[in-house]
């Protein structure tokens, strides 16, 4: 430690070796940059389980899969991977461990350590969550793993309890994770930087760690009772012992709502900041923005059985959540608004980051709207678990958060790596990932429309037209991940040198104000706000 | 009869979509009208009965309001983008508040959803059981095909499995995954209680042209209820993940006059054993339902 802190004295930016940088890492941008390439590894995966799913739903009839249950399996896997692997790591654990520390003007997060265990945690997890798909049966109940299929009558083998450890692996990390950003955040603000000065990133982090903190422990808890059910004779979810396996969906959504929002809501501070920075105009309504994003984690704690509408609880229950579902919409519509509300007036360029924003925007509209019909409880008898429910996240997830990641990565690439990326393979870029995920995913409003069912492997001969259309999207956006990847290959090969700020007097945060990259050890005397 | 919603916006796009119907699927089991997908479909299946009826009023509506949203943000960012582009408007202004402005954009959404909500509220008591019941009938949904059983006419009960794609009739190929052997047959015009129950995992008993969808849960009893208004066959299919062959275990709720309900009732008594009686066969072990024997 001495010898640290002794180089840190001679030298300013001095780096440990490869092996004590990378793999014992306690710098919140090394960390930041390890989730970033964690987050792109499990994304091809994920993608990869996806288009298959797309080459067998190409055309009626059994072509690729065995049979159903391996279908099940990549079904679960695919969702897993996404949520758990891709946009928390790359939303939180990326740019959350890049920037928070900067923009509130902190030397590091308050437990280096313990940010270091939160990361390393998650490999191990994908590594078992991955091999839970060789071995028995695979794990095929979908992300949302309902006793009594996810039971040991149903899934007598060990792929279950090796995707239910793989959870208890990546929840532990994110509390940690969630720990972390909230005592750095409350403690560890610059001389200054009060509450309300705070970047809306920054407030975006703030409200998901505490959803984070309060979601995950009720997973944990729900997912060891299926395992001790699973292993140790308990029966919470077994109906013949007296349990009961709706308890388990209340449960489960009482984590999984919340969970939604925790992948929107680092996206919703990314685009604020970049829209803000490519108007060249402060934030519309600032403590509107901070406060809506309160409003939805407050509210999206208690609006969970609104996945349960066909579970047979009571109908004046069912009335409270649709209501409860509703309010969603009025702190989701003071966002757009005020989003809208920067741009007018402002003096736009459409640079890649503010093409993504701008997708956004419309498409997290598409993806709300789409909510606030599925809120409608009466409406779920004929939408609840169709396609109709698939577009619907997708939208507020493939294209909200996956938008929002794109719209960080470049905002930020020139600040995180020292070269910017080629701005016309970012805006080709942009443009293919635009047409192939709406060629994908929007189809799928007509196929839920039509009853089409989600986890189906096959489907009757008449829907064969849409699900061909997103089948082509879904090749369409798989080639545009590998197009991005072309483009940070062009970046970090041969980018032009970014300058500190190279977008100008619309980027105000601080991580405008230190080089690119920020040195090793970002501030050596904490700033002062003003 | 009311077209679905999808056609109503998309008219011309949807009455391609019925000559590509006309002549891409055969015609339709005997008589009457079949609720199932039609190819490039984009709305909500056809109605067969007042809940659906009802739906494709609320979803309407919801629908104009919700595109009339979609397209005002549309508007809003295109017009921005234009007008606002660093070549037309090289210095920003500086304006980050305007209390009025968000008032307006708080309060108007709170309006709509109150629009939104009064007829939700409504439809979602009607659905949710019927006061005068004209028959009940039990469904159980099994790993991986459905048990129907009539308590009021002689409690009689029997299986319902789907039919391989080579046991259609070759002009109703187009059904395979739809239709089944042994139809749930219902009166028409009759209020149906529907009491669902579950007896190995979770299954979900889904009806999109009747409009009614329930979880056949294991250990519990769950109450809904159905009428079809028009005679003919209404498909469904199995809509809660239930195993590898989730994707199998099609619904076929056929409606008939009261005339071929009676008869239909007194020939499945002869055919079909009481659900509270031993079956006369021999005694079949019951299947254990582990994929690892399923998948083989």
């Amino acid at each position: 430690m001495a010898t640290a802190s002794d180089a840190h004295h001679d030298h300013h930016d001095h780096k440990p070796g490869f092996v004590a940088r990378w793999l014992f890492s306690t710098n919140h941008k090394d960390i930041g940059t390890l989730y970033i390439i964690f987050a792109v590894f499990a994304a091809l995966i994920g993608v990869g389980l996806s288009v298959l799913m797309r080459m067998e739903l190409q055309s009626p009839g059994m072509q690729i899969f065995a049979d159903g249950q391996v279908w099940n399996a990549f079904v679960t896997a695919h969702g897993l991977i996404m949520v758990f692997f891709v946009v928390m790591p790359a939303l939180i654990g990326g740019f959350g461990n890049w920037f928070v520390p900067i923009m509130i003007g902190a030397p590091d997060m308050a437990f280096p350590r313990m940010n270091n265990i939160s990361f390393w945690l998650l490999v191990p997890s994908f590594l078992m969550l991955g091999a839970s798909l060789f071995v028995g049966e695979g794990p095929g109940t979908g992300w949302t793993l309902y006793p009594p299929l996810s039971d040991t009558t149903y899934h007598p083998s060990m792929a279950m309890d090796l995707a239910l450890f793989a959870l208890h692996l990546a929840g532990a990390s994110s509390i940690m994770g969630a720990a972390n950003f909230i005592t750095t955040i409350l403690n560890m603000r610059a001389p200054g930087m009060t509450l309300h000065k705070m970047p809306l990133f920054v407030w975006s982090m703030l409200v998901t760690a505490f959803m984070l903190l309060l979601a995950v422990p009720v997973l944990a808890g729900a997912i060891t009772m299926l395992i001790t059910d699973r292993n140790f004779g308990t029966a919470f979810f077994r109906p013949e012992g007296g349990g009961d396996p709706v308890l388990f969906q209340h449960l489960f959504w009482f984590f999984g709502h919340p969970e939604v929002y925790i992948m929107i809501l680092p996206g919703f501070g990314i685009i604020s900041h970049v829209i803000s920075t490519f108007s060249r105009k402060p934030v519309f309504g600032y403590l509107g923005m901070a406060y809506a994003m309160v409003a939805i984690g407050f509210v999206g704690f208690i609006v969970w059985a609104h996945h349960m509408y066909q579970s047979g609880i009571d109908a004046d229950t069912r009335a409270y959540f649709m209501a409860a579902t509703l309010v969603i919409a009025v702190p989701t519509g003071i966002k757009i608004f005020s989003w809208i509300a920067t741009m007018w007036g402002g003096s736009i360029e459409l640079k890649t980051p503010m093409l993504f924003a701008i997708g956004f925007i419309f498409l997290f509209t598409v993806g709300g709207v789409t909510g606030v019909v599925l809120a409608s409880a009466p409406i779920t008898q004929v939408m609840h678990n169709t396609y109709y429910v698939v577009a619907h996240f997708h939208y507020v997830l493939s294209l909200g958060a996956l938008f929002a990641i794109y719209a960080g990565f470049y905002y930020w690439i020139g600040k995180m790596s020292g070269r910017q990326y080629p701005e016309f393979w970012g805006k080709l870029h942009f443009w293919v990932t635009f047409v192939g995920v709406n060629l994908a995913f929007f189809p799928m409003h007509f196929t839920g429309n039509q009853g089409m069912p989600r986890r189906y492997p096959d489907y009757p001969e008449a829907l064969a037209g849409w699900h061909f259309v997103s089948s082509v999207g879904s090749y369409i956006s798989a080639a545009s991940l590998l197009l991005f990847l072309y483009v940070v290959w062009l970046t970090l090969r041969s980018g032009e040198k970014a300058a500190a700020n190279p977008w100008g007097e619309g980027a105000t945060t601080l991580e405008w104000q230190v080089s690119s990259p920020p040195p090793f050890h970002t501030f050596d005397e904490l700033p002062r706000i003003r | 009869m009311r077209l679905s919603d999808g056609k109503r916006f998309w008219a011309a796009i949807g009455a391609l979509a019925m000559v590509f119907a006309a002549t891409m699927s055969a015609p339709a089991l005997a008589q009457g009208m079949v609720g199932a997908p039609t190819p490039w479909g984009m709305g909500l299946q056809e109605s067969g009965g007042p809940i659906k009826d009802k739906i494709h009023d609320l979803n309407n509506l919801i629908f104009v309001i919700i595109a009339a949203i979609t397209v005002f943000v549309l508007a809003l960012l295109v017009w921005c983008v234009w007008r606002y582009r660093a070549e037309a408007n090289p210095t920003p202004s500086t304006t980050s508040h305007n209390t009025l402005l968000e008032v307006v954009w708080t309060v108007v959404p709170v309006i709509i959803l109150i629009v939104i909500a009064i007829p939700s509220f409504r439809l979602l008591y009607f659905q949710d059981r019927t006061p005068n019941a004209d028959l009940t009938i039990s469904v159980q949904g099994r790993q991986w095909y459905w048990n129907y059983t009539y308590p009021d006419h002689g409690n009689f009960n029997f299986d319902s499995h789907p039919l391989a794609e080579d046991q259609l009739p070759p002009d109703q190929r187009h059904l395979f995954r739809l239709a089944v052997d042994n139809e749930l047959v219902i009166p028409v015009g009759a209020n149906v209680r529907v009491l669902t129950t579950g007896r190995d995992v979770i299954h979900s008993f889904f009806v999109p042209s009747l409009g009614v969808q329930k979880y056949t849960i294991p250990g519990r009893t769950l109450e809904t209820w159905m009428r079809a208004d028009r005679e003919g066959v209404f498909f469904g299919q199995c809509n809660q993940i239930c195993g590898t062959n989730h994707w199998l275990m099609p619904i076929a709720v056929r409606a008939v006059s009261r005339e071929d309900f009676d008869r239909w009732v007194t020939e499945a008594r002869q055919r079909f054993a009481r659900a509270d009686e031993p079956a006369i066969a021999a005694p079949v072990a019951i299947e254990t339902p582990q994929i690892a024997e399923a998948r083989r």
